[in-house]
């Protein structure tokens, strides 16, 4: 024993360095993807206030900016409506309306914190649990996809961005349908992958990818991005795909949060195939 | 005694909000992130207990990662940057009349000691955090660039830092 408080004693800074990185690598292992919540849930509360009083500060000096993307967006539902359509066949309006159910829903958040030079980024949103967002809930903006809410407290939310190690979204190829996952590979925040389209498919630079819809996050349709180039790796099969993404990732201000009112149905059905 | 503790911990909320509040936010062809809150780390006076100085780089790591949000990355970094700095100050060699109170800053020990002082703690700091953050070699190149890129930007901050402060002083 006393030999044993000696060895302790003696190497105490070895020991303590030791204890200390152990207790570093404990919290990275259990940040993986899903966040311990109570942990995250106390330093959300905290740092979420300290950056919205900061944020405050700077919003006044992009107001113009984002009055300018508000009222192009307006101007795009304006143009939705079915106000704006001729109605040539008011059946189809009819047979539309009740057809479809309503099955999503967006919230409107800010964005509070952001990165885009990590290998792995986060976004702080203003939201939480209180306002409707729980976690899986899709992330975008105007003009693309944003990312994933990953942990939520009352009033803040973390949001996986796009431009993260973990990021693997279905995506499509508008023109011709084809599916392939949407990665991003560290480099440039404005460039994203597209990978696993075979290499027979016909695309071109400039096409649009949008998201397919097949995961339970983001819906169909959501623009992603442009295609940048392309090239088959040699003895593969499948094309790599550089394309812009819609988004600035670097200027992110208001975003919306996207709830889909059929996700438990969804899950439980495909639960049900999944038992049998 | 009091005046130096008063003192760190201005450092700390100063280095620590600048990190937070501003650098967390810069970027550059995607690649640079700064890190200068470690530069309170390597200013801590040379007679702090070596339990202090791990506990210290342990908070400091902590309340980055908090604001960060990448719980335990910025932790094991800055546990074995204070864990290093002994090691790195007997490399560059201790001067033998250093005062008790003193601090590894360059105003007391000069440029020529400071700069591979800084330079070493700054690599081994930067090289940790990039390969925890990307954990694994599939990406070295970029992690290299990413460490290089970033750690350049660091060292030429506090080369800055230091150097406007020394020059405030001697007038």
């Amino acid at each position: 024993m006393r030999n044993l408080l000696a060895f302790v004693i003696r190497y105490h800074f070895f020991l303590l360095f030791l204890l200390l990185e152990a207790f570093g690598f404990v919290l990275i292992a259990n940040s993986s993807y899903y966040q311990q919540a109570s942990v995250q849930n106390t330093s959300n509360r905290i740092t979420g206030t300290v950056y919205g009083a900061f944020d405050e500060l700077s919003d006044y000096l992009s107001l113009r900016k984002t009055n300018y993307i508000l009222s192009e967006e307006n101007a795009r539902l304006h143009r939705a409506t079915s106000l704006s359509f001729l109605k040539a066949d008011t059946n189809s309006f009819f047979v539309n309306d009740t057809i479809n159910k309503l099955r999503y829903t967006y919230i409107a958040a800010k964005v509070i914190n952001n990165s885009v030079n990590r290998r792995n980024n986060y976004i702080m949103l203003n939201k939480g649990r209180k306002h409707g967002i729980e976690k899986d809930m899709a992330v975008i903006t105007s003009n693309g996809i944003v990312g994933t809410v990953v942990s939520i407290s009352d009033n803040f939310s973390w949001v996986m961005s796009v431009l993260n190690k973990r990021t693997k979204i279905s995506g499509r190829i508008k023109k011709n349908n084809q599916m392939g996952t949407i990665i991003w590979e560290g480099k440039d925040f404005s460039i994203g992958t597209l990978s696993d389209i075979p290499a027979h498919v016909k695309i071109a630079r400039g096409d649009t990818i949008v998201t397919s819809g097949f995961s339970y996050i983001f819906p169909a349709g959501i623009f992603v991005g442009t295609i940048k180039d392309f090239r088959v790796e040699q003895g593969d099969h499948f094309y790599v795909i550089p394309f812009n993404f819609g988004v600035d990732y670097n200027s992110l201000d208001y975003v919306y949060v996207i709830k889909d009112l059929s996700k438990k149905e969804v899950m439980n059905l495909e639960n049900t195939v999944k038992d049998e | 005694m009091n005046r130096m503790i008063l003192k760190n911990i201005m450092r700390f909320v100063l280095f620590v909000s600048l990190q937070v509040f501003l650098l967390n936010k810069i970027n550059f062809f995607g690649y640079l992130n700064p890190y200068i809150y470690i530069l309170f780390i390597l200013l801590l006076p040379f007679r702090i207990q070596g339990w202090l100085l791990l506990l210290l780089g342990f908070a400091t790591g902590l309340v980055i990662d908090m604001f960060a949000n990448t719980p335990g990355l910025n932790v094991a970094a800055t546990v074995l940057l204070a864990f290093m700095r002994p090691v790195v100050i007997n490399l560059v060699g201790k001067r033998p009349d250093y005062e008790q109170s003193g601090e590894p800053s360059m105003r007391e020990m000069g440029f020529k000691w400071f700069f591979p002082y800084a330079l070493l703690l700054v690599l081994i700091h930067h090289f940790a955090l990039n390969f925890i953050d990307v954990f694994s070699f599939h990406e070295i190149g970029q992690t290299f660039l990413r460490v290089i890129v970033s750690s350049s930007f660091t060292l030429t901050f506090i080369l800055l830092a230091q150097y406007m402060l020394s020059v405030q002083k001697e007038r």
